[in-house]
């Protein structure tokens, strides 16, 4: 029948071929329309196999009130810093572009070789391109009074991170 | 006994069905066979049949073009030749390189040659690029052979980033590290940057993350970056670079117009 459903267009409707044809190349472009979407789905892996994120970084003893400590740099890439208050760790990686800056004890400052950010050591940034603070990661101490730290979870807003889980106060 | 001379020998080859499949012309030097031996062959296609002296002149064109694509000739060889030793997994590719400079023999002129390329072939498509602009190379109709031009510059570049980590040391590490966390400030697209809140950007589903194969520079990454160097971009180059011999083929050389009075 040549009058058929949806011949809105007017005096012309839709034939048989057309609809056929419409059919046809709507699955030829849902096939490779899918096969597009799946093959950009594909670059994004569902588990990542990368290193864990928490580790023990020693005992509150191992570390001195007022001591950016290094002790867990090369291996965890953190540095772990107590003052009067407590303790708590710096992730060492640069804001700007993700170097790995340097503490120089003699200047009281962290700065970064790469591009020339400088940062305090509670990771306030105060020079260079660095846009916000370092990180500080979660720390606190499990029940055989170990201190651990887990960098997946990060803090670097003033305020936020002096409040634990960012921030483990101790007794000197 | 029939006297064989060479002249009866070689007719018999050269009228043979065999030799006149593959050799479709003449050897003798006459306009017919000078012609043919030029539209006939793929490779020579990029020129003209026939083309003025002064339509090739160096002081114009500089061979730029042309010493580009012989410097990706060469990589593609010496880049075929470098696979069969290197292995991109994070235990091995430093060590493979390694071995490459002091085990292969003659790896060492190899890799060196490989990475020397690269740099020259960057540095004659730069040169090339500025010999075409300040002979205005890019005018009607060879706008969108320019074009073509700029996405093979791109190219040029990504082969040269992702070729850059394969050696796996403190150099390429870092400097994939720092590239990629320009990405993240992406609009849009990256994690940190403007609007990409609109679209529900995090570090693992930006485009950063699908750089990396992760969300720090590891073994995924290596991977990614090696198949695309060895595979994705160039397929694209080549397909881009016959489009671009193509489009020159077609609108001739600009250098061949005799400048009006």
């Amino acid at each position: 029948m040549a009058r058929a459903i949806g011949a809105s267009a007017g005096a012309e409707s839709i034939t048989r071929r057309r609809l056929l044809s419409f059919v046809g190349w709507s699955s030829f472009a849902t096939f490779f329309g899918g096969i597009t979407v799946a093959s950009l789905r594909f670059f994004f892996p569902r588990i990542l196999y990368e290193p864990l994120q928490e580790f023990i970084a020693g005992r509150p003893e191992d570390y001195q009130v007022g001591e950016v400590s290094t002790r867990m740099l090369k291996e965890q890439r953190a540095w772990v810093v107590r003052n009067e208050q407590g303790i708590y760790t710096l992730i060492a990686i640069c804001t700007h572009l993700g170097c790995t800056p340097i503490w120089h004890p003699t200047e009281d400052r962290i700065k970064c070789p790469c591009h020339g950010s400088v940062f305090l050591r509670d990771g306030q940034n105060i020079a260079g391109p660095a846009p916000q603070p370092l990180f500080r990661g979660v720390i606190a101490l499990d029940l055989a009074g170990n201190i651990v730290v887990d960098k997946g979870r990060k803090e670097n807003q003033p305020g936020k991170r002096d409040q634990p889980p960012f921030f483990l106060p101790l007794q000197a | 006994m029939v006297k064989l001379s060479l002249k009866v020998l070689q007719d018999t080859v050269v009228e043979s069905q065999i030799w006149k499949s593959i050799f479709r012309h003449g050897y003798t030097m006459n306009r017919r066979n000078r012609l043919l031996a030029v539209t006939n062959n793929v490779f020579y296609h990029i020129l003209p049949t026939k083309i003025t002296k002064y339509g090739m002149r160096m002081r114009f064109h500089w061979g730029a073009g042309i010493i580009t694509f012989y410097l990706f000739l060469v990589l593609t060889f010496t880049g075929v030749l470098l696979m069969f030793y290197y292995v991109p997994i994070v235990p091995r590719a430093y060590y493979d390189m390694k071995d490459l400079q002091h085990v292969v023999p003659f790896g060492n002129i190899l890799r060196n040659v490989h990475r020397y390329g690269a740099h020259a072939m960057v540095f004659m498509v730069m040169v090339h690029m500025a010999r075409t602009f300040y002979t205005a190379s890019y005018k009607p109709p060879r706008e969108f052979n320019w074009v073509v031009g700029v996405i093979l510059l791109t190219l040029t570049f990504l082969l040269s980033f992702s070729g850059y980590l394969l050696p796996w040391d403190q150099l390429a590490i870092w400097a994939v590290t720092v590239g990629t966390n320009m990405a993240r400030a992406t609009p849009l697209l990256g994690h940190e940057g403007p609007f990409s809140n609109l679209i529900g950007m995090k570090i693992n589903n930006d485009i950063r993350f699908a750089l990396l194969g992760g969300t720090t520079v590891g073994s995924a990454t290596l991977l990614r970056f090696y198949v695309l160097h060895c595979i994705a971009f160039p397929i694209a180059l080549t397909a881009l670079i016959a489009v671009h011999f193509w489009r020159v083929r077609r609108d001739g050389y600009s250098g061949d117009v005799q400048a009006k009075e």
